[in-house]
């Protein structure tokens, strides 16, 4: 791997980030990889981050599991699904308790983002409309049709910033997801309360909606997620950075390197820097993140198989 | 007096009534007569005889009162005369007698008033020429109680040779031998017009009654039998000492010591022996000890081998015949007569059972008794001997039921009989009947569609009622289609509990049988499908539309009606609301013009869906060679790396290290 030598990463020819390189001062890098061994890693996501997406991955593997052995009742595995859970209405219980921990790992985020301005000192408007934005921006733009034509053979890699196009359309399909599958949830949840004010057929609406929109969240996470994050070629079988905070710097370099520039112009990289997570910390990790990938995979072959076999 | 009355009825008979001379000048008509069912019945009255019968004073019109008030001549033919206007004490005691009841049942072989007495030519009982009179009455009972009339062989007259055995007899020898009116005949101990059979307690010959009978003539004959029968009892125990008819049998009742020829100590004389063997080898043992304790501990051996005849030295020489029950369980024979059971039996087929094969022979217990063959409990068992798969009866079945005895045993009510031992609970013959067990395409059958709901009612009354009036019911619902009956929901052998889990997931199915398309929806709602899952607790068929008393939604009784559907909803959802109400429960998204919004919406997330994974699909894709291409680049980079750390003499523990750490 190449990012398990870190002083040799630093240092040692990046044909991916080359650009990236000649642009970087080199000198001041050079000098950290002159002494014995520097193997600190850039420290992409927080703490907070960190737990979040293993909240999020815990709940919606578990909503995903409980939810469509309803919806595909159908199948055989569904019902053994159900009885192995002790019963429907354990897998019923199961399934409110994950959508709170999820409605809760949302609240924590949207907590997050206000703590991070304060401690910051920051405003909104830097927050929301600065070049580290999750929100899509002209040069998002201009970076996809540079990406489709990399793909294609008619142009170099774009130098991408902190958030690619693809993870900004992730974090805002969880959000949209969040919504729109959340208040319907919440409508099946409290069907009498919301009927004082709605139809009762709106139930029957807010049912569809809320399975097929998780049939969505769930394909997509479970392939498009899974290959843009984790399954790439050059990342197979993992990207880790989300469950350690960590990336090599070398992967900085080659995959942001337009972030990178920005953090070495302004001389905050050296802040990010930090050693790597303990042996026993990543091996955890990596048990964790296969158990999420086995399942996940698991996941789409049963809808597959419920959807193109057993359909009715 | 006498002249005013005169008066009044040629005044009366002038004006309306017609006089019996008025009737004579055409029934004097020898050659008067008309068609009835295809005969040529004559209408000739003979003048004389009638003026010398004991009716002779009286008018055509005080029997033929409907000829009262008409015009002659009268067209239609004449109601049936009702002698009991007048004869009003022998009416009544005809119309509870055996052939009374004949007759108000249809039975054409029935005799009536005419039968017996004639019409226009009846003379008084004292009259040796009546036909009523006691040398004439064995021939008029005997037209039809002797062998060969219709009947003899036809009804249930446990009685056989009846004339010839009465002429033969002690009785009859005295009275048409020796011309002794006062002899029994048979209306002396029958009676003339209240003739009950020997099994009702209200009969003269039942055994209760029957020693009155005879001491009418026999007067003081216990003082005769105290010879025999120890004179305390008759004091003490009369209920325990045979009645007459034990052992003088009726009809051949002759002037011999009974008590030495035709006891039960007499044929156990033989009987007893374990060695007696019949001609083709079966054992003719007969314990005491079985009969003794048997429901017909008090019935001689020669009531039931009723062909013995006591003159002869071995009195069942002349037996020739098996026992035949009916001869005291008539309505019973009656019964098995028309069940599969006998029809087979009468075909001669040896598959059938007979009597004895339910009851035992010698051993007959009663159902009420634990032991017997025929105790609730005992039931299955008794009629798995042939019912059983593999057994003799399942083999000839070729019906739909299999396994009845192990899914009867298992079922709700095998349970509540053989493990909780509920002896009311439905065996076999609770459904079936003991005697009349018919198939259920039998249009008689207890069990045909058209009579289950009543057979079931026999125990869940309850049910019944509200299944009778519900939509279901044949009574309400006209239609060609089969409608469901008890066992078409509940089966008919391996019925389950409705409140076990295996009842309640099922039931969609059962009704999807006739309902498939109104079931398949109610699958694609949350009910339907948590229901799939295997959880019992959410609403099915019968929680909504009920069970026994289901009707249309539109039917205000309906438990959908709008004035119930909140309620109904409400047992589930406690505080549910009208708008609550709206919720479709068998809504489908396939139908656009049923549903059209759920249609589109599941459309609308369709495409969504589709769309969101052709475009990332496609960039997947896309993606996928240069992704290679970056893969190979970096392993070679890596390669060079290693090269590069190798030459320039680093330690390997430093590069195995950062391995680790990864």
């Amino acid at each position: 791997m190449p990012d398990s030598k870190p002083q040799l990463a630093v240092t040692v020819n990046y044909p991916a980030g080359a650009v990236a390189l000649q642009e970087a001062p080199l000198a001041e890098v050079g000098v950290k990889a002159i002494l014995p061994v520097d193997r600190r890693e850039f420290v992409r996501f927080p703490h907070l981050y960190r737990v979040l997406h293993a909240c999020m991955i815990v709940s919606f593997i578990t909503l995903a599991l409980t939810g469509l052995s309803l919806k595909f009742s159908y199948t055989p595995w569904a019902a053994r699904f159900s009885r192995l859970l002790g019963g429907f209405e354990t897998a019923g219980y199961v399934h409110r308790f994950a959508a709170i921990v999820m409605f809760g790992t949302f609240t924590a985020h949207v907590i997050g983002l206000f703590r991070q301005k304060r401690r910051d000192k920051t405003t909104w408007k830097s927050i929301l409309f600065g070049p580290n934005t999750l929100l899509p921006t002209k040069q998002d733009m201009h970076e996809f049709v540079a990406t489709i034509k990399w793909f294609v053979g008619l142009g170099p890699r774009p130098k991408y910033g902190r958030w690619t196009y693809w993870e900004k359309f992730d974090y805002f399909a969880v959000f949209w997801g969040i919504v729109v599958i959340g208040s319907t949830g919440l409508t099946l949840w409290f069907p009498v309360f919301f009927t004082r004010f709605l139809p009762g057929s709106f139930i029957n609406v807010a049912t569809i909606i809320h399975s097929d929109e998780a049939l969505l969240a769930t394909g997509f996470i479970f392939t498009v997620h899974f290959f843009n994050t984790h399954l790439r070629p050059e990342k197979f079988p993992m990207d880790t950075t989300i469950f350690t905070g960590h990336m090599p710097l070398a992967e900085l370099k080659r995959d942001k390197p337009r972030e990178y520039a920005a953090l070495v112009a302004s001389g905050e990289l050296e802040q990010h820097l930090e050693e790597p997570q303990p042996a026993i910390v990543v091996k955890t990790i990596r048990i964790f993140a296969w158990i999420a990938l086995g399942t996940g995979f698991s996941v789409v072959l049963w809808i597959l198989y419920a959807m193109l076999f057993a359909y009715r | 007096m006498l002249f005013l009355l005169s008066v009044t009825l040629i005044v009366r008979c002038s004006a309306s009534q017609p006089t019996s001379d008025d009737c004579l000048a055409c029934h004097s008509d020898k050659s008067l007569n008309t068609k009835r069912g295809g005969r040529t019945v004559s209408l000739f009255v003979d003048q004389k005889k009638f003026a010398s019968s004991v009716h002779g004073s009286l008018q055509c019109t005080n029997c033929h009162a409907d000829l009262d008030g008409k015009d002659l001549p009268h067209s239609t033919p004449l109601a049936k005369v009702n002698c009991g206007s007048c004869h009003g004490d022998e009416a009544g005691q005809y119309a509870k007698s055996l052939h009374g009841k004949a007759v108000a049942r249809g039975d054409a072989l029935a005799p009536r008033c005419v039968t017996c007495h004639g019409n226009h030519d009846i003379l008084p009982v004292k009259d040796q020429r009546s036909a009523v009179a006691p040398m004439k009455v064995p021939f008029l009972c005997g037209q039809c109680h002797r062998e060969g009339t219709p009947v003899q062989t036809s009804r249930n007259i446990s009685e056989h040779e009846i004339l010839e055995n009465y002429s033969e007899s002690i009785h009859g020898e005295g009275l048409l031998k020796k011309g002794l009116i006062v002899a029994a005949n048979c209306a002396s101990c029958h009676t003339a017009h209240f003739i009950l059979p020997h099994t009702d307690p209200n009969s003269s010959i039942n055994r209760r009654n029957i020693a009155a009978t005879c001491t009418q003539c026999h007067a003081n004959i216990e003082l005769v039998h105290r010879k025999t029968i120890r004179g305390e009892l008759w004091e003490k125990q009369a209920n325990t000492l045979p009645a007459c008819v034990d052992c003088h049998q009726p009809h051949k009742v002759r002037n011999v010591f009974y008590s030495q020829g035709m006891a039960d100590a007499d044929c156990m004389r033989c009987h007893g022996d374990e060695r007696l063997r019949s001609a083709d080898g079966r054992s003719m043992l007969v314990r005491v000890a079985e009969v003794a304790s048997s429901r017909h501990v008090k019935v001689a051996c020669s009531q039931c081998h009723s062909e013995v005849n006591a003159s002869k030295v071995r009195p069942c020489e002349t037996i020739t015949h098996p026992v035949d029950c009916t001869a005291c369980h008539a309505e019973v024979g009656q019964q098995y007569q028309r069940s599969t059971h006998g029809q087979m039996h009468a075909k001669g087929d040896l598959n059938a059972p007979f009597c004895k094969d339910c009851h035992g022979a010698h051993h007959v217990l009663g159902k009420h008794n634990p032991e017997s063959l025929t105790f609730p409990t005992n039931v299955p068992d008794l009629c798995a001997k042939c019912h059983r798969e593999g057994q003799k009866a399942a083999l000839l079945y070729t019906g739909m039921e299999r396994a009845i005895i192990p899914r009867y045993n298992e079922s709700i009510h095998g349970k509540g009989l053989l493990k909780s031992g509920l002896t009311v609970t439905a065996t076999c013959t609770s459904c079936h009947t003991a005697h009349r067990e018919l198939p259920a395409s039998d249009p008689e059958s207890t069990v045909n569609p058209k009579n289950l709901p009543g057979t079931c009612g026999n125990c869940h009354h309850g049910i019944e009622e509200q299944f009778v009036q519900s939509i279901h019911s044949s009574a309400v619902t006209k239609t060609d289609k089969p409608l469901p009956v008890c066992n078409d929901c509940h089966t008919a052998h391996s019925i389950r509990r409705t409140d076990q889990d295996r009842f309640k997931l099922d039931i969609m199915d059962t009704c999807g049988h006739c309902h498939a398309e109104i079931a398949k929806t109610y699958f694609d709602t949350y009910h339907g499908k948590v229901s799939k899952l295997g959880y019992t607790k959410t609403a099915k068929c019968y929680d909504c539309h009920g069970a026994h008393d289901i009707q249309k939604v539109t039917d205000p009784r309906s438990h959908l009606s709008r004035a119930n559907v909140v309620a109904t909803c409400q047992k589930c959802h406690s505080d549910a609301t009208r708008r609550f109400a709206g919720y479709l429960t068998h809504a489908t998204h396939h139908d656009p013009k049923k549903f059209p919004f759920l249609f589109w919406t599941f459309w609308g997330m369709t495409a969504l869906l589709i769309g969101t994974f052709t475009v990332s699909g496609v960039h997947t894709l896309l993606w996928l060679p240069r992704a290679f291409q970056m893969r190979r680049e970096l392993r070679a980079a890596e390669a060079a790396a290693a090269e590069a750390e190798e030459n320039s003499g680093n330690t390997a523990s430093s590069s195995k290290d950062g391995d680790d750490a990864r």
